[in-house]
């Protein structure tokens, strides 16, 4: 109400009373003017758009969306052959897996020939060289039984000696190998 | 703008003397009246005037924004382009959604009206600029035109099977003609609410900043203005911000609207 009073106050006794007085837009003598250059205004930025300005967006945004297109489905296939190449990549790893377990078998086997090979001629060397011992621990043996007769016999002969009797030689042998025996 | 009030207040402060001691000058209108861009004398329908400039700068506007913005066709848009893109897709899908598929051969006529709009809206918020959409001269022709234009497309699309818009035939018979008068009418309200609410909004707003602009020189004439003159600042800034959106919100209310009338043209039946 302020606002209107003041308003009309201000501009009261000007040439454009009658206008200030309401609103210029309610002012009918400007309207075949707005009108006019309304028009020229929406039929020039309707003939931009239709010509220019649309056709060229749409076109763009139809390409974007066909590059995006082909773009997926290129990397769907790509995706495709890597999960392909991951595949064979694993098959690989498998069979050079089982190759592996193969090998390792068959050198197992290998060595447990050579050693199995080994270890029996050992055993056969050792068996060898045992028996060798055994025979000439018995000859040793057998040697130091002899040797044991013959000085326990001596030894008889010249205690009887000394003692101041007359050694009968088969006796002293006899009596001897009975106490070895003994 | 502070500038001027102030010369204008001291125009009136001489004209007007002492009993205009508070000395603001309230002249909300006065940013829509319309000027001679040059020289002197009465305007007539081919002056140009500052309704033209404004609407000359619209169409730089958009201009600038599709042709230009989108010179470069680029796959990865530069900002411009961007802009353009988006109220193209803003627009279609409204047209397509609303109108259906068959409406999206008026695309172009729709864009028309949203780009305008939109643009001087968003122009008229310069700080002394003018703003077409706020007269109603402008805003009628919009709504009525667009009124007329589907109105004939209704009855050249589907002959006298256009008239089932106002003929509800799911309603009990005895209502049926009740209905129809009230369809009628309401039908012939729709171009004057539809330049109406348009033109409305933006001169409501705008007076409302250009009314606490006068209140912001008061700190130049009072001591109570210390208190007033941050208070209108701040209401300012405030419905200045609250503009920007009323500036794209009826753009997009008049653009769906002329969508739905569209729409009711090329598929009357309910």
């Amino acid at each position: 109400m302020a606002t209107e009073t003041t308003a009309s106050e201000v501009t009261h006794g000007a040439a454009e009373a009658a206008e200030a007085a309401g609103m210029p837009q309610l002012d009918f003598s400007t309207f075949p003017n707005q009108i006019f250059w309304l028009l020229v205004t929406l039929v020039v930025i309707y003939f931009v758009l239709s010509r220019v300005a649309l056709p060229r967006i749409g076109s763009v945004l139809a390409e974007r969306k066909g590059t995006i297109t082909n773009d997926l489905a290129a990397a769907e296939e790509l995706k495709q052959k890597a999960v392909g190449a991951e595949k064979a990549y694993n098959d690989a790893l498998v069979s050079a897996r089982a190759e592996a377990a193969k090998i390792v078998a068959a050198a197992k086997a290998d060595i447990q020939k050579d050693l199995d090979k080994a270890l029996a001629k050992a055993d056969a060397e050792i068996a060898a060289k045992a028996s060798e011992s055994e025979k000439r621990i018995a000859e040793i043996r057998a040697g130091a039984m002899d040797a044991v007769t013959e000085v326990a016999k001596d030894t008889a002969k010249e205690l009887v000696a000394a003692l101041g009797g007359k050694a009968d030689a088969r006796a002293v042998t006899a009596a001897v190998t009975a106490a070895l025996k003994g | 703008m502070t500038d001027v009030a102030t010369e204008e207040v001291v125009e009136g402060a001489a004209e007007h003397g002492a009993e205009h001691g508070a000395g603001l000058a309230f002249h909300p209108l006065d940013q829509f009246k319309i000027t001679r861009l040059f020289g002197e004398g009465p305007i007539e329908w081919y002056t140009p005037t500052n309704a033209t400039l404004w609407m000359a700068l619209a169409v730089v506007a958009i201009v600038v924004i599709f042709v230009f913005g989108s010179k470069g066709r680029a796959l990865i848009p530069s900002r411009l382009q961007s802009i353009g893109e988006m109220a193209y897709g803003f627009v279609y899908k409204m047209v397509e959604d609303v109108a259906g598929h068959d409406g999206a051969k008026f695309f172009p006529l729709i864009m028309t009206l949203f780009v305008f709009i939109l643009s001087a809206n968003m122009l008229g918020l310069i700080p002394g600029s003018f703003t077409p959409t706020s007269h109603i001269a402008v805003t009628a022709i919009l709504g009525f035109g667009f009124f007329i234009f589907v109105t004939l497309l209704g009855f050249a699309k589907n002959g006298a099977h256009f008239l089932g818009l106002f003929w509800m035939s799911d309603a009990p018979l005895i209502l049926r003609p009740i209905i129809a008068v009230i369809e009628v009418i309401s039908y012939f309200v729709r171009p004057v609410s539809h330049s109406i609410r348009l033109a409305g909004n933006i001169m409501a707003g705008h007076a409302v900043m250009k009314v606490f602009a006068a209140f912001a020189p008061m700190i130049l004439i009072s001591a109570i203005g210390v208190v007033v003159t941050p208070v209108s600042v701040l209401a300012i800034t405030a419905i200045y911000a609250l503009e920007v959106l009323v500036a794209f919100i009826q753009a997009y209310v008049f653009t769906i609207l002329a969508c739905v009338y569209l729409k009711d043209a090329l598929h009357p039946g309910h």
